[in-house]
């Protein structure tokens, strides 16, 4: 078994009297793929922005243990600060790709700190000393790389916001991996997606697995996707995790049929849902 | 005949706005202000513009008929990626600099060139912060204010324009710093107001401390630059004059020249800053955030000290000019910072096309250069203003200049 990468304990996030997330805790590892699925509001996009910093969990504790040392408490950081120095990267359910910028200043965008600090805040980059000539030539061949494996080498002087949806959805994790995550949380990356372009997204995203050597958080609704690619599915409904395991393990749990088709009249409800109820 | 009722209709506007704008004049005559009716005028600006209005009907089918086959010649994907060459920039700055040596170098033109490129550094400022960082600033005006009142103020302890240049340009980004910190949070409208409140609350101080920037009556005898420390004058005891230097007799268009030159050099520094630095992180990471903030920040990048950058190399420039402007007149005053300087000089990158560096200088020329050649027209010159601004949201509703250039190509033999 792989190390822990990400250990989500007790995690809960409140809106007001709403329990978006409701005491979960979870294991992502290293060089794994981890799916999140369950039914629409679940509250799996909010797991998300708690993990990237976009909201400050309630409660609970986020740890962060990279194979390169050191821990990160991401409940505790700045939304930016943990993409730049956790290396935890995202995308988002709607594509966000800078629409006007061309597909290369993307993904260099994606390489910003590292060019930045090259570029000694801009001085060095001023007066075009060579220092920040070669970091601009490393990132560019390293964006060219990231171009030919998403196949969109041809469409590199193009803006971003005219590729066709299929293609931004892969430039977008192209970006993301450009930042050079330890932690990659693809929040519905097949949504949109004909089945020829789920089967490429598949591929892709076992080849990161395979060569970048990082674990991947996996929000998905197609179950072509989840179930061929997962290692490891935590189904989450209501905020609170109602199963966990293999995939095989999870599609045939009966608290995850009973989420997606509902439950029988005379099937008992889960111990959770019969307690909230005050049932015996 | 719907075409004729239009026109009709046009008429008719004309002739109720023509009435009291051309109809009655207050003229002045010995008995003091006197109303004098010029009514015979309000039938001929209503039949102008019933025929011109008739006209552009009947010519309809026909324009749209124009429209429609001008571009099948080339079929041109609209990408918003444009590819201008650099020679037309360069050419532009050639034409400039020589401009003092041609025959229509003359004082009048000259002055005009001066006012025109104040404006087209201002545009190049605040393209930095409006068209690349899309921060809405509505009182940049504030930080021009700032860079003057910063070297009129130093200047009557003794300081030189030279000296100031530089303070004045570090006092407006710490400035801009200020401001910018506890602002930058806020976005678009509401960005937009709160920068409009502090171009005012500048303003209002400048008006009421009295005792620090001579209120109301502002500062005068701000001293001219000197040309390497020569001054630019008749004669100076104590001094080497530059007429003296270099033999030749003196003439007041000498220092007309000088500052055309200093601010045409200022003006250049800004446009190749800002050229330059569009191609790196920095501007580049301005150019994302504009497109998105929450991309952004997953990217690692501090929205906050990227926007203060940008803050702060804009009204650092805005300083700048606010210093070039104070020794050039010789006298600053708070009229001079008005909101309606924030407002052309934002119209100016607007109209231009945002994030477009000759679009600026094409705006600038239009909307500062035009209504001074228009002078003449006494009160009507405003109206080359205005016209100049509807024209161009007419033909060019984008600016006039609209699309960016990339600031990095990969497949650099393709025609993208």
């Amino acid at each position: 078994m792989n190390a822990p990468l990400l250990q989500v304990e007790n995690l809960t996030m409140r809106f007001g009297g709403l329990i978006a997330i409701n005491d979960l805790s979870l294991t992502a590892r290293q060089n794994e793929i981890t799916g999140i699925i369950g039914p629409n509001g679940a509250g799996k996009t909010t797991f998300f922005n708690c993990v990237t910093g976009f909201y400050k969990p309630t409660e609970g504790r986020l740890t962060l243990t990279p194979p390169d040392g050191g821990t990160w408490p991401l409940q505790a950081m700045q939304g930016f600060r943990i993409a730049k120095k956790a290396r935890v990267a995202r995308t988002f359910q709607n594509i966000r790709l800078f629409p006007g910028m061309t597909v290369l200043e993307n993904l260099l965008v994606a390489q910003h700190n590292r060019l930045m600090a090259a570029s000694a805040f801009s001085i060095a980059g001023l007066f075009g000393l060579k220092s920040y000539r070669k970091a601009e030539a490393e990132a560019v061949e390293k964006s060219r790389q990231w171009l030919a494996r998403i196949g969109l080498e041809k469409s590199a002087d193009l803006p971003a916001g005219s590729l066709p949806y299929g293609a931004q959805r892969r430039l977008e994790i192209a970006r993301a991996m450009c930042t050079d995550p330890v932690l990659l949380c693809l929040d519905e990356p097949a949504a949109g997606l004909n089945p020829k372009e789920s089967l490429e997204l598949n591929d892709l995203l076992l080849d990161i697995r395979q060569t970048s050597k990082i674990g991947l958080l996996l929000i998905e609704h197609d179950m072509s996707v989840v179930m061929k690619i997962s290692d490891h599915v935590v189904v989450l409904d209501y905020g609170a995790r109602i199963a966990a395991g293999t995939p095989e393990q999870v599609r045939h749990d009966p608290n995850v049929i009973r989420a997606y088709l509902g439950a029988d009249e005379d099937e008992p409800l889960p111990a959770v849902v019969a307690k909230d109820l005050g049932e015996q | 005949m719907a075409a004729f009722k239009d026109a009709i209709l046009a008429g008719l506007v004309a002739a109720l706005l023509a009435l009291p704008m051309l109809g009655f004049h207050l003229g002045d005559s010995a008995q003091g202000l006197q109303l004098e009716t010029h009514l015979e005028l309000v039938p001929l600006a209503a039949a102008i513009v019933f025929a011109g209005r008739l006209a552009l009907n009947l010519a309809a089918p026909w324009l749209a008929k124009w429209k429609d086959r001008a571009p099948a010649g080339k079929p041109k994907l609209e990408t918003g990626v444009s590819r201008r060459p650099l020679y037309i920039g360069i050419a532009m700055a050639a034409a400039a600099l020589i401009l003092p040596l041609t025959p229509w170098g003359d004082r009048n033109i000259l002055d005009k060139a001066t006012l025109v490129l104040i404006y087209v550094m201002l545009g190049w400022g605040l393209n930095i912060v409006v068209g690349l960082a899309g921060l809405l600033v509505l009182g940049y005006a504030a930080f021009y204010a700032v860079g003057a009142y910063a070297f009129a103020i130093l200047s009557q302890m003794g300081f030189s324009f030279w000296q100031c240049l530089p303070i004045s340009g570090a006092v407006a980004a710490l400035f801009g710093l200020l401001v910018g910190f506890p602002v930058l949070r806020l976005r678009g409208d509401y960005l937009a107001i709160v920068t409009l409140g502090f171009g005012e609350i500048i303003r209002v101080i400048l008006l009421n401390w009295a005792s620090f920037t001579g209120g109301p009556n502002g500062i005068s005898s701000i001293p001219r630059p000197s040309f390497f420390g020569m001054p630019m004058t008749a004669s100076s005891p104590g001094h080497t004059t530059f007429h003296e230097f270099f033999d030749i007799p003196f003439s007041p268009v000498q220092r007309i020249v000088l500052l055309y030159y200093v601010i045409l050099l200022l003006a250049l520094v800004t446009n190749l800053v800002s050229l330059r630095i569009r191609r790196l992180p920095v501007g580049r990471a301005w150019e994302a955030l504009r497109e998105d903030e929450i991309a952004c920040r997953s990217l690692g990048i501090n929205p906050t000290s990227t926007k203060l950058s940008a803050f702060a190399l804009g009204t650092a420039f805005a300083g700048f000019a606010g210093c070039f402007f104070a020794t050039r007149q010789g006298f600053i005053s708070p009229e001079s910072f008005s909101f309606i300087e924030s407002a052309v000089i934002l119209a100016i990158v607007v109209l231009g096309g945002m994030g477009s560096q000759t679009g600026v200088v094409l705006a600038a020329i239009l909307l500062v250069g035009l209504p001074e050649w228009f002078r003449d027209l006494a009160q009507y010159r405003m109206i080359a203003f205005g016209g100049a601004m509807v024209l161009i949201m007419l033909w060019r509703p984008k600016g006039l200049l609209a699309g960016r250039t990339p600031t990095i190509r990969l497949n650099k033999g393709d025609a993208a």
